[in-house]
C-alpha cells in the first residue's frame, strides 16, 4: 500500500522549527569542538608540517635572515655524521633489549600477582610506585646508586661475598648503556604489568577451569588458554614499550648527556642537541624526521607480524 | 606439577605451598621501592652518614642524627617554593582546561549531529601516532614566533614570542586527543534518552553538556585529570628548552638545574623527596583510579 503523505526527511528544506533546530545544533557543536580544533591546529599541525618544511631549509631558532630553501643537505649531512649513527645504534640496541625484558618480566610480574590469595592490590600498587614517580627524580636518585661507591656496588659485593666488584657504572662506555637500561626497565615495568593484568582479566575463568578438568597442568593452560587469550593486549604492549623506548631522552639528559664516549647518546637526545643547545631548528627537524620515520615503521612491521602470527 | 588431583589441603599445607610466591613478591616489592625509601630516609641525614651507612642496612632505616637541614638549606639555595608553586599552577591550569576543552569536543563528537563529525574523529585518533618528540623542536622555533596581544597601560600591542611564559607550558598541552577519545568513550554510555528528555524540558545542548552528561562522568574526569596532571608534573624535555626565566620554572627543570650546582647528596634528596611525596600520596590515597586511569591508555591499541 503506498501513501501520500510526506515523509519525515522529505520536507523541503528551510522551513519549519526542525530545520531551524538542526542548524541550531550544528552550530553549537562547531562552537564546542572549535577551542579543540583550534588548539591542534597550532600545537599540532602547524608543528609537525613544520618538522617537514623546516627540515629542507637553513632555519635556526634565532637568526637575522630568514630561512632558505637547501634541498637535502640536512640529510646529507645527517647521513655523513659518525654520532649520529652512534645515536640510532644505541637507541636500536637499547630498543632491542628493552622490549622483550620488559615485556616479559611485566608479564611475569602479572602472572605472579594475579592470584586469589589476596595482596594482589598491595603487590600491585607498589610495582606501580615507579611508574608514577619522575623519571628525573628516578635518573638522579640512581645516579647516587650507581656510583663506584655506591650501593648497587656494595650490593654486589655483599651478595657475591666481596668476590665480585662493579664497576663505576655510568662512567664507563661499557656500562652505561646497561646501566640506564636496568634503570629504565625498572621504572616501566609496572606499567606493563598493569596492562597485562587488565588483558588476563578479560579471559574467562571457565575456560581456565574447563583446563584444569582436562588434566592440563600450569604450563599447559598458560599456553592454551592465558597466551592465545592475551593477542590484542600482546601487539599493545609491544608497540607502546617500543616507541617509549625510541624516545629515550630524559634518562641520558640527566645521568650521562650521551656520554662517555657518545656510548648512550641517543636519536631524539641528538635533535635536542642540535635544536636547542645549537640553535639549529632546521638540522634538528631533519633528525627528527627520521625519528617520526622509524616510529611509524617500527609500529607497522609490529602490527604486521602480530597479526600474521595468529 | 603434579596433575592428579590432590585431597583438600590443610591450612599449614596451604600456607606453604603458597610461601615461595608469597616471598617473590615480597622480595619483588623491594626490589621496586628501595631507592624511593633510600631517597626519603637519606633526605633527613647529613652527607657524612648516608655515606657512612651505605655499607649496611641502616642505608634505609631512619637511625642517627636525623634532621630536616636539608629541606631548609634547599630553600636557602634555590627558590624551590617557588618551583612547586610554577608546577603547581601550570599543572592545575592545564588538567582544568584541558577537562573542559576536550570533554566539549568530545561531547559534540559524541552526542550531536553535524556534517564532518565522524571525519574529524578519526583524524583526532589519528593524531595518537605522531610522539609529541616528533615536532617538539619544530614547535619551539613556532612558539617563538608565535603573536601576543599585550595590555600597556592602556594600549594594547602585539608582543612576539612565547619563550619565557606559563602560557607556553600549558597551551600547547590543553587539548588533547586521547583525553577526546576518552570523554568520547565515557559518553557513548551515558543513554541519549536523557538529552531527549532534557529537551522536553527546554534544555540547550549546552544544558545538556552541564547539566546532565558531565555530573554522569565523574570517571571520564578524574582519568582524564590523572593522566593530564602526571605528565605535566613531570614534564622536564618541554620546559628545558623554552623556559630559561626562573620565576617561571616548574620542579622537574628545578631539580636538574640545582643538582648541577653541586650542592649536597642529602639536599639533593630532600628535593627529590618534596617534588615525589606529594604525587606519591596522591597515588597512595586515589591508588585505584590512577592504576585503572593509566590502564586505560591501554585501550587505545
Amino acid at each position: 500500500m503506498t501513501t501520500l503523505l510526506p515523509r519525515a526527511g522529505a520536507r523541503p528544506p528551510g522551513r519549519g522549527p526542525r530545520t531551524a533546530a538542526r542548524r541550531r545544533e550544528r552550530l553549537t557543536a562547531l562552537g564546542m569542538v572549535s577551542p579543540a580544533v583550534l588548539l591542534l591546529l597550532v600545537f599540532f599541525v602547524v608543528p609537525v608540517v613544520l618538522a617537514f618544511a623546516l627540515a629542507f631549509t637553513s632555519a635556526r631558532l634565532i637568526s637575522p635572515t630568514p630561512a632558505h630553501f637547501v634541498g637535502l643537505r640536512n640529510f646529507t649531512l645527517l647521513f655523513q655524521d659518525p654520532v649520529f649513527f652512534r645515536s640510532l645504534l644505541n637507541t636500536a640496541v637499547f630498543a632491542a633489549v628493552v622490549v622483550p625484558v620488559q615485556a616479559g618480566l611485566a608479564l611475569g610480574l602479572a602472572l605472579l600477582v594475579n592470584t586469589k590469595v589476596g595482596g594482589t592490590n598491595f603487590f600491585r600498587t607498589v610495582y606501580f610506585v615507579p611508574v608514577v614517580t619522575s623519571m628525573v627524580v628516578i635518573s638522579i636518585v640512581w645516579m647516587f646508586l650507581y656510583q663506584k661507591t655506591g650501593l648497587v656496588n656494595h650490593l654486589i659485593d655483599t651478595l657475591t661475598l666481596g668476590h665480585l666488584h662493579g664497576p663505576d657504572w655510568l662512567n664507563d662506555p661499557s656500562t652505561a648503556l646497561p646501566a640506564i637500561i636496568f634503570m629504565s626497565v625498572w621504572q616501566g615495568v609496572g606499567f606493563h604489568m598493569v596492562i597485562w593484568l587488565s588483558g588476563l582479566q578479560t579471559i574467562p575463568a571457565d575456560l581456565h577451569e574447563a583446563a584444569a578438568i582436562d588434566g592440563a597442568d600450569r604450563w599447559a593452560r598458560f599456553r592454551h588458554v592465558t597466551w592465545p587469550g592475551l593477542r590484542a593486549t600482546r601487539t599493545f604492549v609491544l608497540i607502546t614499550i617500543t616507541i617509549d623506548a625510541l624516545r629515550l631522552f630524559t634518562q641520558v639528559n640527566v645521568m650521562t648527556q650521551g656520554g662517555p664516549l657518545d656510548s648512550t647518546t641517543t636519536v631524539v637526545y641528538q635533535a635536542v642537541h642540535a635544536g636547542y643547545t645549537q640553535q639549529q631548528t632546521a638540522y634538528a627537524s631533519a633528525i627528527s624526521l627520521v625519528f617520526f620515520v622509524l616510529v611509524l615503521a617500527v609500529s607497522l612491521i609490529q602490527r604486521f607480524l602480530t597479526r600474521e602470527k595468529d | 606439577m603434579a596433575t592428579t588431583p590432590t585431597p583438600a589441603p590443610g591450612p599449614l599445607r596451604r600456607t606453604l605451598r603458597r610461601a615461595p610466591g608469597h616471598l617473590l613478591r615480597t622480595v619483588l616489592a623491594l626490589v621496586f621501592v628501595f631507592p624511593i625509601v633510600f631517597m626519603l630516609i637519606s633526605s633527613f641525614k647529613p652527607d657524612q652518614q648516608i655515606f657512612a651507612d651505605l655499607g649496611n642496612v641502616k642505608a634505609f632505616l631512619p637511625v642517627g642524627q636525623l634532621s630536616l637541614d636539608n629541606y631548609t638549606a634547599v630553600f636557602d639555595r634555590v627558590p624551590a617554593g617557588r618551583f612547586l608553586l610554577n608546577s603547581i599552577v601550570i599543572s592545575a591550569v592545564t588538567v582544568v582546561l584541558g577537562i573542559v576543552v576536550n570533554s566539549l569536543a568530545a561531547f559534540a563528537l559524541s552526542r550531536m549531529r553535524w556534517p564532518g563529525r565522524r571525519l574529524l574523529l578519526a583524524l583526532v585518533i589519528a593524531t595518537l601516532i605522531v610522539p609529541f618528540e616528533t615536532f617538539a623542536l619544530p614547535l619551539v622555533w613556532w612558539v617563538n614566533k608565535l603573536p601576543w596581544l599585550e595590555l600597556h597601560g592602556f594600549q594594547l600591542a602585539f608582543t612576539e614570542g612565547w619563550l619565557d611564559t606559563y602560557r607556553v607550558q600549558i597551551l600547547p598541552f590543553v587539548a588533547n586527543a586521547f583525553s577526546v577519545f576518552l570523554f568520547h568513550q565515557y559518553f557513548q554510555s551515558v543513554p541519549k534518552e536523557l538529552d531527549e528528555a532534557a529537551r522536553m524540558d527546554g534544555a540547550g545542548w549546552f544544558g545538556i553538556y552541564r547539566r546532565i552528561v558531565m555530573p554522569l562522568s565523574g570517571p571520564a574526569v578524574a582519568t582524564v585529570a590523572i593522566l593530564t596532571f602526571l605528565p605535566m608534573w613531570n614534564s622536564y624535555l618541554w620546559p628545558l628548552m623554552v623556559v630559561q626565566d626562573e620565576n617561571l620554572r616548574p620542579v622537574m627543570v628545578g631539580i636538574q638545574y640545582f643538582f648541577q650546582l653541586n650542592v649536597s647528596w642529602g639536599q639533593i634528596m630532600a628535593y627529590s623527596t618534596m617534588i615525589t611525596v606529594p604525587v606519591l600520596a596522591l597515588f597512595l590515597a586515589f591508588q585505584r583510579s590512577f592504576i585503572n586511569s593509566i590502564a586505560s591508555s591501554g585501550v587505545k591499541g
